[in-house]
């Protein structure tokens, strides 16, 4: 076993942007986190604040016109005999024979919206076996009893039938499972689930997130689990990040993070969290305003505009850095440290 | 927030912007479908001014002047300005039995601007006779042949202005005409719905399935030969339009069925505008700039269908001019190569059917930035 | 599946017989009944024409009864294989069309073979490589085949291949072959002389396709299944080839549907010009003449052979697309 104190993926100081005709769209704008074998990192987040494109980005497949302008990421590869080694997957081209056998292999995303992100006009188990084939010499036979297995392990009933299926006869939920199972197929180490719930009603949901951690028992992988619903990460995160604007703005352990809460944007994200404490037919409280269009964001602090605790003078001069403020809890806020004394 | 709420000028500007407003600012980033509309323009003031830019009577015919080739314009003479052409004279190849032609570098035509030529009426209202350019006072030998003449020995330059005006036309009439079928019965399906639609919908599926040119030939035949050039040229647009409005219907339909849905429509059904108001007043504004995209669109094909049935001598007959009329004289492969300036028309066509395109193009991306 | 497959099937019928009315219609069109002009013409060559002849033609044709039976009885000819008689070529009007339907048909099929194989794979490079030079080139070559006529085309390759190579591209045999019975060596020279107008018949079609496929093809390649594919470690041209592609196929295939009418409209006026041994030709030539059996006849089978193509690629639709074998998709 390696240290586990030594993180399998670290991502330092990201920066993805999309190129448009229109402008340039800071999509990730400094993302700095690790992920942990065996630990569940929960990234949070209003839609649109990058979370998506942060995985892209650790996956090498980020859409033309965005790409990885700064920064690291590293990934932890076994050599093989307990040794391992890191790999700057930055460094590597995003089409090459190395980068491809590390997606899937030893990343695997399941994405965002399970209606669509598998083929309609080919079988669930054609499309798992095509992946399992990429990075395992396995025989068609071989696969197609592996894609069995698989769609069985996710909770897929009667799965020697469904590997002729194709995704618009199952159901959602089943549909997500599926993607799973596809995801799984080449025994990933860190798995990226990007809103694996959200398409879902609430029973599935419990159910999807139930199968993520038993699976996460069982073999031990890493999981980023993306999501803008707190419920979820207080239920399924070991850590959290909590992104905006393409920033991290706060980072620690989830009790630290839901505990003692210290940015203002996290702190109304908990305070959005329908609880069984809070009176009925109240209307949650929710964060004024709008998030700003990427192109044209704020200056000093992103979330100054809307900041209940804004300093003005400071926080739309200056930009916040994340910095700790206890143990592993990482902050960017004037409200915790000092505001840099020359202004130019 | 301050910053947050003021709106800058250019976003005022576009939240008062009427639709077509609008759809003009984003048509101007299409350059190519600028240039094509001024094309477009320009070939409709050829329609405007075709009489005044011909300079010899089209239907003229001259016997000492068969298939003669394009006379080239000189525009010095010893070092001044004095645009001229040599006179021609001709005589038959005793030989080949072939009219050949010789210029006379002695004997120059002078080429005037605003010269006197055939009487006719500017803009259909305005009595002259003075022409763009012309040889003054010359005999119908001795004239001015800028794209040569015809088998019949009519000056091709004056017959295809004349034939521009006859093409660009009927488009524009078939197109008219297509347009009230298609909004009318495309409306009629999209707003009513049912059994009407399914009707309607299944009408098209057929009318389209069938091959039009065969059908427009078998409809073009039976026009009666005593039929007058006017009626003839009405027939053709109705031929055509038979077909053409099925497009426009679909299009117009797909709209309905959207728009349907929309608040602003189901706000003035709750607040008891009338149907036909309804059409009217809401849904027929909210998507014209479409109509206008698929109007354009659908015009050249329309072009298309009148030069390739006169071409094959079942549109319009002589006198009658038009492209199609013309390039009937280039019927195969001897005649195009023994007079390849016959083929001159063409060109019109060509230009202005990609013209045609290239401006719908742009005027639907315009209507519908987010559509394919 | 037999629920979508029938469904069509009515579809193609009901348009069938709307081609019989429409073609029936054309029969009756010019003024006057069709014996009447055959007597003109005949009195015009021949003094000595039985009156008797020409009332027994009437009772043949029903023309002394209203449309309806009329129509109903050349329908019932036509059902067992009696198209009627050609006043041109007094031949029954089988005979005068003879292979000229086959011809047709082999153009047509060469016609849509070349439109597909130009149209899909220029498609899926023009998607792939958005905004390419060649992307742009494609661009523009596609909107030069929507704009030109298919015709003037013709006749502008037929003036260049006069002029440049002393050749006539005209004509879907050489001269040696024109008149021979069928043989191997005809075949190789129809095959020899075909892909010519097919490429000229199929132009527009084929610039239209490949509109068609980029833009399905951008549609896909945007859809997350991609990412999926993506994120497994596929390589770009397998995971384009496998997902996207096929996806795209699906509407692509349909347009079978709409691109047999333009290819069979561009047949007939192409065959004019290049002098194509199909039914173009004879065609325009029984209209000019009011040959209107035979006139009748032939736009009938070209009608009838578009909807017969639709419903056949109607049927490969369904076969491709799995979303329509189990009826998802109405
Ligand atoms: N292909 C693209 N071209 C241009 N901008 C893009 C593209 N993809 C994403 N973006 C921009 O990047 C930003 C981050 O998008 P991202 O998809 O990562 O958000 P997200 O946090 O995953 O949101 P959601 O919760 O809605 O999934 C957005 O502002 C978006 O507009
Ligand atoms: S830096 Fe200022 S504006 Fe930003 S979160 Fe902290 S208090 Fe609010
Ligand atoms: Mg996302």
């Amino acid at each position: 076993m390696q240290d586990d104190r030594q993180p399998i993926l670290s991502v330092r100081n990201l920066k993805t942007s999309f190129f448009t005709d229109e402008g340039i769209v800071r999509a990730v704008d400094g993302a700095s986190f690790e992920v942990h074998l065996g630990q569940t990192l929960g990234i949070v987040g209003e839609s649109g604040c990058g979370k998506s494109v942060t995985a892209l980005s650790i996956l090498g497949i980020v859409p033309r016109p965005g790409r990885i302008v700064e920064g690291e990421i590293l990934l932890r590869r076994e050599t093989g005999n307990g040794q391992s080694q890191e790999v700057a997957l930055t460094s590597l081209g995003d089409s090459s024979s190395e980068m491809r056998s590390i997606r899937g292999a030893e990343i695997a995303l399941v994405f965002q919206e399970p209606m669509t992100s598998l083929s309609p006009v080919h079988t669930i188990g054609n499309q798992i076996i095509g992946a399992a084939r990429l990075h395992r010499k396995l025989t068609k036979q071989e696969a197609s009893e592996l894609a069995v297995e698989l769609l069985s392990l996710v909770g897929i009933p009667r799965a020697e039938g469904a590997i002729d299926a194709y995704p618009f006869q199952l159901s959602g939920g089943l549909r997500q499972r599926a993607l799973i199972a596809l995801a799984l197929s080449c025994d990933p180490r860190l798995l990226i689930a990007d809103e694996p719930t959200t398409a879902l009603d609430v029973t599935t949901q419990a159910q999807i997130l139930d199968l993520l951690r038993s699976l996460q028992e069982q073999n031990g992988m890493a999981i980023m689990l993306i999501t803008h619903d707190m419920g979820v990460i207080a239920e399924m995160a070991d850590q959290v990040v909590v992104m905006y604007l393409g920033r991290v703005v706060e980072e620690g352990p989830v009790d630290t993070v839901f505990g003692e809460s210290k940015h203002p944007y996290t702190q109304s994200l908990l305070r959005s969290i329908p609880s069984i404490h809070s009176t009925p037919k109240v209307q949650l409280p929710t964060i004024t305003g709008t998030i700003p269009h990427p192109y044209n964001r704020p200056a000093g602090c992103p979330f100054h505009p809307r900041c209940p605790d804004v300093m003005p003078g400071v926080c739309d001069h200056h930009e916040p850095e994340l910095q700790s403020v206890g143990d592993e809890h990482l902050v960017s806020c004037f409200l915790y440290h000092p505001v840099p004394e020359t202004s130019s | 927030m301050a910053e947050e709420h003021t709106i800058s000028d250019s976003e005022e500007r576009i939240f008062v912007a009427g639709q077509m407003q609008l759809m003009w600012w984003r048509f101007r980033k299409h350059r190519v479908a600028v240039v094509a509309t001024f094309v477009v323009v320009a070939f409709y003031v050829v329609v405007l001014a075709a009489d005044f830019l011909a300079y010899t009577d089209p239907n003229t015919t001259e016997a000492y002047r068969l298939l003669m080739p394009p006379q080239p314009i000189r525009f010095f003479d010893n070092g001044s300005f004095r645009p001229h052409v040599y006179a021609v004279s001709g005589k038959r190849d005793l030989r080949t039995f072939k009219r050949v032609y010789e210029a006379d570098p002695n004997n120059k035509l002078t080429v005037r601007f605003f010269a006197r030529g055939y009487k006719y009426k500017l803009f259909g209202f305005i009595r002259t006779d003075r022409h763009l350019i012309g040889v003054e006072g010359a005999t119908a030998a001795e004239s001015l042949f800028l794209l040569g003449t015809d088998e019949k020995g009519r000056d091709v330059w004056s017959r295809m202005m004349v034939a521009t005006r006859t093409s660009l036309t009927i488009g524009l009439v078939a197109v008219a005409l297509s347009l009230v079928l298609g909004v009318l019965l495309g409306g009629i399906s999209g707003f009513y719905g049912g059994a009407i639609d399914s009707i309607i919908q299944r009408l098209i599926e057929i009318l389209r399935s069938i091959p039009t040119i065969p059908l427009w030939m078998g409809m073009a035949a039976a026009f009666p030969r005593e039929w007058s050039v006017e009626q003839i040229y009405f027939a053709i647009t109705i031929v055509i339009a038979l077909r053409g409005w099925t497009g426009l219907a679909r299009e117009v339909r797909g709209r309905f069925l959207s728009l349907r849905e929309e608040d602003f429509v189901t706000a003035a059904d709750l607040a008891g505008c009338s149907r036909k108001r309804i059409i009217f007043r809401h849904m027929i504004p909210s998507f014209q700039s479409h109509i206008i995209a698929a109007a354009t669109l659908s015009i050249p094909a329309m072009i298309l269908a009148e030069t390739a049935l006169s071409y094959l001598g079942l549109g319009l007959r002589p006198p009658a001019i038009s492209w199609g009329v013309m390039l009937q004289q280039v019927q195969n492969v001897e005649a195009v190569a023994l007079s390849p300036w016959l083929l001159v028309s063409a060109v019109p066509v060509i230009v202005v059917t990609l013209a045609f395109n290239f401006m719908g193009d742009g005027l639907r991306d315009a209507a519908d930035p987010y559509g394919i | 599946m037999l629920a979508y497959a029938a469904r069509r099937l009515v579809l193609a019928i009901f348009t069938l017989w709307t081609v019989t009315v429409l073609s029936f219609i054309i029969i009756q069109l010019p003024p006057g009944d069709f014996v009447d002009a055959y007597m003109a013409q005949l009195s015009a060559t021949q003094s000595n024409v039985s009156e008797q002849h020409f009332e027994s033609l009437r009772r043949q044709y029903a023309l002394d009864r209203p449309m309806y039976v009329q129509y109903l009885k050349w329908m019932s000819g036509v059902f067992s294989g009696d198209f009627g008689t050609s006043m041109m070529w007094r031949k029954s009007v089988l005979d005068v069309i003879g292979d000229r339907l086959a011809m047709t048909m082999v153009l047509s099929l060469g016609a849509i073979i070349l439109t597909w194989a130009i149209a899909l794979p220029i498609g899926i490079y023009s998607a792939v490589r958005q905004y390419s030079i060649g992307d742009y080139v494609f661009t523009f070559i596609g909107f030069i085949g929507l704009g030109v006529p298919s015709f003037l085309l013709a006749l502008v390759l037929m003036y260049l291949g006069f002029t440049l190579f002393d050749s006539d591209i005209g004509g879907l045999f050489s001269p040696e072959y024109q008149l021979e019975p069928w043989s191997w060596g005809k075949v190789k020279d129809l095959l020899y002389h075909l892909p010519l107008p097919a490429i000229i018949i199929g132009l527009s079609g084929t610039a239209e396709l490949i509109r068609v496929m980029r833009a399905n093809l951008l549609d896909e390649l945007r859809k997350p299944y991609v990412i999926t594919a993506r994120a497994a470690g596929m390589s770009e041209r397998s995971l384009v080839l496998k997902y996207p592609v096929r996806v795209a196929l699906n509407p692509f295939a349909s347009t079978v549907g709409y691109l047999l009418p333009y290819i069979l409209s561009g047949s007939v006026i192409v065959s004019v010009v290049l002098g194509l041994p199909t039914l173009g030709p004879l065609l325009l030539g029984s209209l000019v003449a009011q040959d209107m059996f035979l006139a009748g006849t032939i736009v009938m089978m070209l009608g009838a052979l578009t909807v017969i193509g639709t419903f056949l690629s109607d049927l490969l639709l369904m076969w491709i697309d799995p979303r329509i074998r189990f009826e998802m998709v109405q």
